[in-house]
């Protein structure tokens, strides 16, 4: 008996550390999906290219196949034609997957409340990192990035659920359409 | 069970049959750096039949305008091309202008040409390196990037934020330019003239480029006019038409530039027209700042400067005795505007401009001014009637036609986007050529999708 | 009147309605039936040479100087705040139509040859909101009458292809006419919020 929980610790501790370096080693290679759309685009070539290099970060791949990717960045606003096509990527990705909503457009629709436009990709996708901003700046990009490894190294572990549910009680505000009218 | 019948695949049965592929390219495909459908059909790697299908980012930008304010619809304008966002507020402000017929300062003119012709180098760096990048070209594209990066932090300094900008104001500009932005511009443009003669050199005699970008695309004078084709992609076909040459605007008159024009109209001919259009982008900031006037320094002399912070200060303990005569000293904290300099760009109309802010917070007339301008209800009114303002964006001719009735908010916006009809044309440019051939076509078409399905 | 509106209004007495230069901005106000007629001379005529369609669009006349502001002290048509005199103003504008013509399809016309530019109104009711094509004259009419349809529903007679461009396939309703709420939105996948 005494033998067999020392054992399941030892398990444990193996698994736990196993798990640890996967993470390590998922958080700095990070195959991003583009799924560039508007004006965040801009402010996403600028991260990414060599004055504020996002490879620093061991993101600077980017995979054009959604099959390859493990982070999907939604950069730009999303229409209510373009959501389809979006959920249709977001499904295309292989576990585990992590989406970042890039831009305030993609976070809460932004000021673009009209019929046009979806309030938010969350409605749509599970998102676990929100970059605010319109666009944000590299920096606050950069910034978002290394949130989302935060919680690349810890998510496994953790076995956080993703999307709204994921965010700390006191942040988990229901989403209530016209509370503002 | 019993009528099926199983044909034998007997080698004498078995025929041939030629069919057509069809390919959908797009919405979000790795080749193209825009959101647009092709739906393509093949035969082999000849294209037979395209269709595009476009409104991926519609996004409502003429029912916005039409909400709110004439004011509030410069942030939107922002994102129309938001490649070149300066070009657009301009062009916005120009419009209502019109319409409420007044004019800016001639030092607001020459600091609209200047930034619209920076934007323009911005929006061309990001077109030929996106469309370079895309042939495989990457080098090119962290160059371009680079030096768009310097450009960007010239607008930061100037406006306060590196893309969407809202820095056009109805009968202004937000903010004068900084100090020692000449000298600044200067060094940037001596930067990004170093990267593009690299550019060139890794470019335009590059055998694989060249093979890629001739003789694909083309699109001939006549059949670019019948679709409503402007800017660049006009030029390349020979076309002289640019709308600072034909209708000039601003201060474009009294500024030497040439118009570059291409002969063939295929792809190489428009990177050759966008690669001289940015040399002379940078010639006509290099001579607008040299022939810009300075601003009028003292609205009315006799004032001893005092920071904004604490004419505000005095104002809050009810000492606004001459304060109207005060000079006040540059305060980043109330949006770059001075109060002397705020003259200086902005047109002397109360019902239009708003007032300086270090007036908005320092007595009570200009905060009754600025309320009376911001205020739902209230605000620009121009009388009826409607205007339609052509400038020169990066992808052509850029106007905004804008229908007052006479309320606070404009009635109509509408936008005449360059890309539009580009788009429209692109079935005709692609059909008959390879597959491969349209990764350059499109980069060369530069859309842009905030402009294309506002 | 200018030497574009003159020959305009010299050529087809019979269809223009109005004519204007409000902010100098050569305007015809046609009647729709001429709209074909007006237009293939305005691309051929040598003194006109209209090569461009530079834009087209239309204006939702539905609420037409029928707005209040949130003000409600404020109720005069004047367009300047009561404190300030107008500037006197030597040009008016006129629709030329009574707004019972709801829609209003505008064209810009521009040429290249000589330089000058045009407006070109075509009114038309709600009822009845059909508008000869000029696909057969400008190819760049092609893309623009079909966002006009997506956008405000006014068909264009003898286009090609007339089919949604912006907006989705089921989606209902023309999103720009002024009696469509800004905010209903017709979702695709995903809540309606």
């Amino acid at each position: 008996m005494g033998q067999g929980t020392a054992d399941a610790g030892k398990l444990n501790w193996m698994t736990t550390k196993l798990d640890a370096a996967l993470g390590w080693a998922r958080k700095f290679s990070i195959f991003q999906y583009p799924f560039v759309t508007a004006c965040c685009g801009m402010e996403y070539m600028a991260t990414a290219c060599s004055h504020y290099d996002v490879d620093r970060f061991g993101a600077g791949f980017p995979r054009f196949s959604p099959r390859q990717a493990d982070v999907l960045f939604v950069v730009g606003t999303i229409s209510h034609k373009m959501a389809p096509v979006l959920k249709r990527i977001y499904d295309q990705m292989m576990e585990p997957k992590w989406a970042v909503a890039f831009g305030v457009c993609t976070c809460t629709g932004g000021f673009y409340d009209n019929y046009a436009t979806v309030m938010g990709i969350d409605t749509i996708i599970p998102v676990d990192v929100y970059i605010p901003g319109c666009p944000p700046r590299p920096e606050n990009v950069l910034d978002g990035l290394m949130k989302l490894q935060d919680k690349i190294q810890l998510g496994t572990l953790a076995d956080a659920p993703t999307g709204p549910e994921g965010r700390p009680a006191e942040l988990r505000v229901l989403h209530q359409p016209g509370a503002h009218l | 069970m019993s009528d099926t019948h199983v044909l034998p695949l007997e080698p004498h049965t078995r025929s041939t049959e030629t069919r057509h592929m069809f390919l959908n390219i797009g919405p979000s495909h790795p080749a193209m750096h825009g959101i647009i459908q092709i739906t393509a059909e093949l035969d082999g790697e000849r294209l037979l039949a395209t269709d595009v299908e476009i409104g991926y980012l519609h996004r409502g930008f003429e029912k916005m305008c039409e909400l709110g304010p004439y004011n509030n619809a410069i942030p939107y304008t922002d994102r129309l091309n938001y490649v070149s966002p300066l070009i657009n507020n301009f062009g916005y402000c120009w419009a209502v202008e019109r319409l409420m017929g007044i004019e800016a300062p001639e030092r607001c003119q020459y600091i609209r040409v200047i930034l619209s012709e920076i934007s323009r180098i911005t929006d061309h760096l990001t077109c030929v390196g996106a469309s370079a990048m895309e042939l495989g070209a990457f080098t090119v594209f962290l160059y371009m990037i680079k030096a768009r990066e310097v450009l960007w932090e010239l607008i930061e300094a100037v406006a306060g934020a590196r893309l969407t900008i809202s820095y056009g104001r109805v009968g202004g500009v937000k903010a004068d330019l900084p100090e020692g932005f000449a000298q600044r511009t200067h060094a940037a443009l001596e930067e990004v003239r170093r990267v593009l003669i690299e550019c060139d050199k890794l470019l335009t005699r590059n055998r694989i480029f060249v093979d890629r970008m001739q003789g694909t695309g083309v699109i001939s004078k006549e059949l670019a006019i019948s679709y409503g084709i402007t800017g660049p992609f006009l030029r390349g076909s020979g076309v002289n038409y640019d709308v600072r040459k034909a209708y000039p605007y601003f201060v474009y008159d009294r500024l030497q530039f040439d118009v570059p024009l291409g002969s063939t109209g295929d792809n190489y001919d428009r990177y050759l027209v966008r690669m001289e259009e940015m040399e002379q982008s940078m010639r006509l900031v290099e001579q607008a700042l040299k022939q810009i006037p300075a601003g009028p320094i003292l609205v009315d002399g006799g004032g001893q400067a005092i920071p904004a912070a604490a004419m505000v200060d005095l104002a809050k303990l009810g000492q606004t005795g001459g304060m109207k005569r005060v000079n006040v000293v540059t305060d980043p904290t109330l949006g770059g505007s001075t109060k002397s300099f705020h003259c200086g760009i902005n047109a002397p109309e109360r019902r239009a401009v708003l007032p300086p802010k270090e007036d908005t917070y320092g007595n009570i007339e200009g905060l009754m001014h600025h309320f009376k301008l911001v205020m739902m209800g209230h605000g620009i009114r121009p009388p009826q009637g409607e205007v339609y303002a052509p400038v020169e964006g990066a992808n052509g001719e850029l106007g905004f036609y804008v229908v007052s009735d006479g309320s606070d908010r404009p009635y109509r916006v509408r936008v005449r986007p360059p890309c539009f009809t580009i788009m429209a044309a692109l079935p005709d440019l692609l059909i008959g050529g390879m597959l491969a051939d349209l990764v350059p076509t499109f980069g060369s078409v530069n859309m842009i999708g905030g402009e294309l399905d506002r | 009147m200018s030497d574009v509106t003159r020959v305009v209004h010299e050529r087809f007495p019979h269809w223009v309605i109005a004519s204007h230069a409000y902010r100098g901005d050569q305007t015809v106000v046609l009647k729709r039936e001429g709209l074909l007629e007006v237009c293939a001379a305005l691309r051929d005529a040598p003194e006109l040479a209209c090569e461009f369609l530079m834009d087209l669009g239309c204006v939702d006349y539905l609420s037409f100087g029928s707005f209040q502001g949130s003000a409600p002290t404020l109720t005069t048509p004047s367009p300047l705040p009561y404190f300030m005199k107008p500037a006197p103003t030597a040009e008016m504008w006129e629709r030329g139509v009574p707004n019972e013509f709801r829609f209003e399809v505008v064209y810009h016309f521009s040429s290249l040859t000589h330089g000058h530019r045009l407006r070109l109104k075509v009114p038309v009711t709600a009822q009845d909101a059909v508008v000869d094509s000029v696909t057969g004259l400008w190819r760049a009419a092609n893309w623009f009458e079909r966002e006009v349809w997506d956008m405000y529903g006014v068909r264009f007679a003898g286009h090609p292809n007339l089919k949604r461009i912006l907006m989705y396939e089921p989606f209902e309703g023309h999103p720009l006419r002024k009696d469509y709420p800004v905010n209903k939105r017709q979702p695709l996948i995903g809540p309606v919020n």
